[in-house]
């Protein structure tokens, strides 16, 4: 398949005015001014096929925007290479902004003053979509992302969530190859999320639209995403499906009993011992034992029901937020532990 | 693409129009304006008989009040709406549309200046001559040269307000840098006063800046001083700031886009 995105060892590195402290700093800032350095991406590689839907996920600074500000042009590689749709964004950034459609989550690009359907119709003059296109292609979005009723609102008057589903058509005027997705369902309540998600896996299906999104929703990830690229300190942690991520780098199972007999911390730590797993004595009759990945469940359950008295037996398998937390926290993951 | 620009020209139009109080307040500024610098040459013409700085007293009333009809259609705020939006890091939104950030601002100012100069100036400058004897040229020749001059006034006093604003990428706070060039703009460009009233050395100075070209050039041509073969330097000069001011324009412009950050992510 082809290419829709490729990225090969990209950098980007910002210079920031440091301030010096005090009066006396202040003055010496005024004659020698002071430069801090910060690589927000550093030496990036990945290729994202034509059609597929990509989540892009990290934490707050490890370089997200950042790369899809490189991706769509806005922002220039300090160095490494960037292809997107077969041209270099920062270099052809006028005629390559016409096959992509991005939307901020934080950012509107509707104009604020007047009404939603006057902001399309300066979008369709702005990317020069004929007049019977631009038709059909409204008429398709207003009924998909129920736009009717605001259509002729000024958007400062919208709400969140209407709004967002404007900026989403906004981005979908010109009716781009791939669209860039920058953490589209942020401060959304659940219904919008789950209207937004609905709407891109159908856009995808029907156009075969390539989208890029980062979140921190990992919902939005695991509703919509076949691949996580996962970013931490400007670099990639993980790139590959998201049941391979569940699989290799998530904990085992975890099993919660209620108990109708109080059971001790030293009966407890004996039992752990023998079946060699992890757990945790929350009180006299709540434990909590940790598996092993691939750990034998019926094995333990006999073990522990011969045990101890179980009034209630809870087996829990960790969400992909615990697993992710868990990533972040351990830092970067062994190269051997990632599949490819 | 023209369909696109032209459009960024009638919707800024049509935002300033939604913003009725600012309009009516708008009339009412341009009117005392007017009026203030009447009273001030009145009572400064009354201690001197004849001429001072080569104007008589009914030529610099009809001077000050085309001068500042023509600030109307020039003026601009592309300074502050450019550092605003480096600052807080919109015009990355600019930047992932398929036309020249630049232009758009341009031709949101040429909306500006459109809506001010016919529902501000026009409707003033009506008002003010019922109230004051001030009399304007019949010419309508002299008004097509003038329209004309006009507009070269907007896009130099444009070209230097995206000078200007463009100086948020580079310093932190490009604010008094902004304050610096507006008081420039209305001191040197004859506005306040015309440029004849400056001192003998100053005049080679003045000359040699683009700010004559804003006000002094075109309200002279209208009021006549400027005439015959003296219209075509005029006219150049104007031109020649144009196209001289672009180059800075455009250099800015590519080293800013390396330099640009913006803020969250």
């Amino acid at each position: 398949m082809q290419a829709a995105i490729e990225v090969e060892q990209l950098n980007k590195t910002f210079r920031l005015h440091h301030s010096r402290t005090g009066f006396r700093g202040a003055l010496r800032d005024l004659f020698d001014r002071q430069y801090k350095t910060i690589e927000a991406v550093k030496n990036i590689t990945f290729c994202i096929p034509a059609g597929e839907i990509c989540g892009y996920i990290g934490e707050n600074g490890a370089g997200k925007s950042t790369t899809i500000k490189m991706l769509t042009g806005i922002l220039v590689p300090t160095s490494g290479k960037v292809q997107v749709n077969g041209y270099v964004p920062y270099v052809q950034r006028k005629v390559f902004s016409r096959h992509i459609g991005v939307v901020f989550g934080q950012r509107s690009q509707l104009w604020w003053d007047i009404g939603v359907i006057e902001s399309f119709q300066l979008l369709r003059k702005v990317y020069g979509v004929g007049a019977v296109d631009y038709k059909q292609r409204l008429d398709e979005l207003v009924a998909r992302l129920d736009l009717a009723d605001i259509l002729h609102r000024p958007v400062r008057k919208l709400s969140l969530g209407q709004r967002m589903r404007c900026e989403l058509a906004a981005a979908m005027i010109h009716n781009p190859a791939i669209l860039f997705l920058d953490e589209p369902t942020i401060g959304l309540d659940i219904l919008v999320k789950m209207e937004i998600r609905s709407f891109l896996l159908s856009l995808n299906a029907r156009y075969g639209t390539t989208i890029l999104l980062t979140t921190h929703d990992l919902q939005d990830i695991e509703a919509l995403c076949s691949r996580v690229i996962m970013l931490d300190d400007g670099q990639i942690l993980y790139d590959g499906g998201l049941a391979q991520l569940k699989n290799t780098l998530g904990q085992g199972k975890e099993i919660r009993l209620q108990l109708n007999t109080a059971c001790t911390t030293t009966q407890f730590t004996q039992l752990l011992d023998t079946l060699e797993v992890d757990g945790v004595w929350d009180h006299a009759c709540a434990v909590r034992i940790r598996l092993p990945k691939g750990g034998n469940v019926s094995a333990v359950i006999a073990h522990v029901a011969g045990v101890l008295d179980v009034r209630d037996l809870q087996l829990v398998e960790p969400t992909t937020d615990e697993i992710v937390r868990d990533i972040y926290r351990r830092g970067a993951v062994r190269q051997e532990e990632v599949p490819r | 693409m023209t369909a696109a620009y032209v459009e960024f020209i009638r919707i800024r139009f049509l935002m300033m129009l939604a913003y009725r109080v600012n309009y009516y307040s708008g009339i009412a500024v341009y009117a005392i304006n007017i009026g203030a610098y009447y009273f001030v040459w009145q009572a400064v013409y009354a201690n001197s008989a004849g001429t001072i700085g080569g104007f008589t007293a009914s030529q610099m009333t009809t001077y000050i009040a085309i001068a500042w009809m023509a600030r109307a259609f020039y003026f601009n705020n592309l300074d502050k709406d450019i550092a605003r939006e480096i600052r807080d890091g919109s015009v990355a939104i600019e930047l992932i549309r398929p036309y020249s950030y630049l232009v758009v601002k341009l031709m949101q100012g040429l909306g500006e200046g459109l809506f001010r100069l016919l529902l501000f100036s026009v409707p003033g400058m009506i008002i003010i001559t019922w109230l004051l004897p001030i009399q304007f040229p019949t010419d309508g020749w002299l008004w097509v040269q003038f329209l004309w001059m006009l507009f070269c006034s907007f896009m130099i006093n444009s070209q230097l307000n995206i000078i200007v604003g463009m100086g948020a990428f580079f310093l932190e706070n490009n604010e008094g840098l902004m304050r610096m060039k507006r008081v420039a703009v209305d001191l040197l460009s004859g506005l306040i006063v015309p440029l004849t009233f400056f001192p003998t050395w100053a005049q080679p100075i003045l000359e040699a800046l683009p700010f004559q070209a804003i006000t002094y050039l075109p309200t002279s041509v209208i009021t006549q001083r400027i005439v015959g073969e003296a219209l075509f330097g005029a006219f150049l000069t104007q031109l020649a700031w144009i196209v001289a001011l672009w180059v800075p324009i455009v250099w800015l412009w590519s080293r800013a886009r390396r330099r640009l950050f913006v803020q969250g992510g």
